[in-house]
């Protein structure tokens, strides 16, 4: 009966690990800046399900506390993005990661 | 479940002394940039007579933060230093000096002003490490900075951050760097006709961050202190925005940096998850106490920290971003990222590893190992095939990189040492070499190729004769603070008998050589076609930044005793 089945904290770990996982896929397979930041954004927050479903099996404040330091800095880490991305545009180099390629060895 | 806040949480104690080198930086940077948002230009000769005023005000600056840091009761060695005489005249001589000086270097007043920030945090560094390591106060006891008789770590915010030898070390280098820095953005972004004050608000800000990262005693300080020190570089490294090669710089940087950044997450969530703390005091006794049956969790964690680390340090093979950003970025910030940057990460790696994960080093020393010889080989394989000076450079990075992880694997005080004076060393090296070239690409920073280079030592034979020593000193020729650097590195891997990394140091170190030999060569026997390139102008600022990071190579590799000592007396200590 699925009623019955108790979410246990191995649970949110491993929705942690999946949400982390197609976040770092995703932000080495797609050419889109904005999708990489969107990428960026779910490993950020695949981190943040670990440390709450931790702090709440250890019964600690801590990891709850690290969520909002974490989000502050998703935060203040698109806003640098999107700048970048914006002055990119402005010169017309496009905006997918493959017209961006005047550096190469 | 509910969460009781059964205990009140404690205020932790602050003490305001150890953390004046990172207050110092951020409160520099929030005051420029409000003085800049009231008075967006002054006339000419304000300029210059506020330019020139930053001199005396440095000093006086330094005086009074080093008095206000440095002495048991607060002021006691101003009132002091007031009564005397002698006092006045010396105080005189200074100011009329330091006016004098700043007026000659034809600096602008953004850049002066950072470069005093920079000094004035370097005091309190010193005056710190004078203080809590050296001496003891008259009275035996100091109370004030909560050590004891015979000196030792502060904790200056409750156990989140601790003042010990090591951080204060590598605050001192960061500080020192955002000097010669400053000294050198002044050239660039007047030759690039880059207006506004940004650049040096970011420099200052990133450098708090970075300040405050060798000093982190908790995970969560230091991934906010890696942010900060990372998003403003990222910034920087995009600010030449007429430029297509600094934008792409700055978003590769920017894209990677934050990946790497929620791998550095993910592993912190995974030791808090593995031990239950996020501080590293608490996760340092907790693994001496307890043994972790599965400890599954807590190897991952460690694996991701490396993963995260591994990024930031440009560790081969999470390098791939160097190359490109350092061949875009501003040559002044490439020198930056290449110096504090770096040397902040590695601090940051040996604190969590060295310090708290010691006693589970027979785990990530084989990572680490490996990590070493990749790096040492691919960087300088890779570097000898490059056509451009700075990307060459960049791969010599990576090597640099690799020479210290080898002094990071061998987890020993010697180890750590060795990595201290290395990290010193490398810093004014890099800033040197970087500074050079900033002055010798010209305008857009186009003249990095090899070809760019020949026939230097015809055109301006000071610079080539610079760049050489610097060179020599990156290859770890005698005489330079390279050859005794990698003389520790080795000596330490060896004492750890880590003798097969040695070997591959050593031969790491041979075909470096082979690569900064060969700039030296297209220097001097390049065939220069003299009339077709511009000629080099050679601004004051950026000769000093050039010249002091050349006098503390060759100084300090002629007489290498001082800052051995401070490397040896640089022993990592958990404060709290």
């Amino acid at each position: 009966m699925i009623g019955a089945i108790e979410v246990s904290t191995e649970w949110y770990l491993v929705l942690s690990a999946v949400l982390f996982s197609i976040g770092a896929v995703g932000l080495l397979i797609r050419r889109n800046p904005l999708v990489m930041f969107m990428c960026v954004e779910l490993m950020l927050n695949a981190v943040n399900v670990t440390f709450v479903a931790m702090g709440t099996e250890l019964n600690d404040v801590g990891g709850q506390i690290a969520v909002f330091f974490v989000l502050v800095v998703a935060a203040v880490e698109v806003v640098v993005g999107l700048a970048l991305v914006v002055a990119i545009n402005r010169r017309r180099l496009g905006a997918s990661a493959d017209d961006i390629s005047v550096l190469r060895g | 479940m509910q969460f009781q806040l059964s205990d009140p949480v404690d205020t932790p104690e602050i003490i305001w002394a150890g953390l004046a080198p990172v207050l110092a930086l951020a409160a520099g940077a929030v005051l420029l940039i409000m003085f800049r948002s009231i008075v967006k230009r002054m006339p000419d000769d304000l300029n210059a007579t506020a330019t020139a005023a930053l001199g005396p005000v440095t000093v006086l600056g330094m005086w009074v933060v080093g008095g206000l840091v440095g002495n048991d009761v607060p002021l006691a060695g101003l009132r002091d230093d007031i009564g005397e005489p002698l006092f006045y005249v010396a105080l005189f001589a200074v100011l009329v000096l330091s006016t004098a000086f700043v007026r000659s270097l034809e600096i602008g007043f953004d850049a002066a002003f950072t470069v005093g920030v920079g000094l004035i945090s370097f005091v309190a560094t010193v005056e710190l490490w004078t203080d809590s390591f050296r001496f003891v106060g008259p009275s035996g006891d100091d109370v004030l900075l909560g050590i004891g008789p015979q000196g030792g770590p502060i904790a200056a915010f409750g156990t989140q951050y601790g003042v010990d030898g090591f951080a204060l070390v590598f605050g001192g280098v960061i500080a020192l760097a955002v000097a010669l820095t400053a000294l050198l953005l002044d050239n660039y972004l007047r030759r690039e006709g880059i207006d506004g004050v940004e650049m040096y608000v970011l420099l200052m800000l990133s450098a708090a961050g970075g300040v405050l990262m060798v000093g982190a005693n908790d995970l969560i300080v230091l991934f906010l202190a890696l942010e900060t020190l990372s998003i403003a570089v990222y910034v920087m490294a995009a600010m030449h925005s007429r430029r297509a090669e600094s934008l792409e710089a700055g978003l590769k940087y920017f894209v990677l940096g934050a990946f790497s950044s929620a791998f550095l997450l993910y592993g912190i969530a995974m030791v808090y998850g593995a031990t239950g703390s996020l501080n590293l005091v608490e996760i340092r006794d907790y693994l001496d106490q307890v043994v972790i049956a599965d400890n599954a969790m807590l190897l991952a964690g460690f694996a991701f920290l490396l993963v995260g680390f591994g990024f930031k340090v440009a560790a081969v093979p999470f390098h791939s971003w160097t190359p490109d950003v350092y061949q875009g970025a501003p040559t002044p910030v490439v020198a930056f990222m290449a110096s504090a940057v770096k040397a902040a990460g590695f601090a940051a790696l040996l604190r969590v590893f060295y310090l708290t994960f010691l006693d589970y080093r027979a785990d990530w020393q084989p990572a680490i190992y490996a990590l070493a010889v990749a790096t040492l080989l691919v960087g300088a394989i890779l570097a000898v095939v490059q056509r451009d000076a700075k990307r060459m450079l960049a791969y010599s990075s990576i090597s640099h990189a690799g020479f210290i992880l080898v002094g990071v694997q061998a987890a020993t005080d010697r180890g750590v040492a060795a990595v201290v004076f290395y990290a010193a060393a490398y810093t004014f090296m890099v800033v040197g070499s970087f500074g050079v070239l900033s002055i010798v690409s010209g305008r857009g920073d186009r003249g990095t190729s090899l070809d760019d280079l020949d026939g230097l030592g015809g055109r301006n034979p000071m610079l080539a004769f610079a760049l050489t020593l610097f060179l020599f000193a990156q290859a770890g020729v005698p005489l330079t603070t390279g050859f005794v650097a990698k003389f520790e590195i080795i000596g330490a891997a060896v004492d750890a008998r880590s003798f097969w990394l040695a070997v591959v140091a050593m031969i790491s170190a041979v075909i470096s050589a082979f690569l900064y030999l060969r700039i030296v060569l297209s220097m001097y026997l390049g065939t220069a076609d003299d009339d077709a390139k511009e000629p080099i102008s050679v601004h004051p600022t950026a000769a000093l930044a050039v010249g002091v990071a050349l006098a503390l190579t060759i100084g300090f590799g002629l007489v290498p005793g001082p800052i051995d000592q401070l490397a040896n007396e640089a022993i990592l200590a958990l404060a709290g």
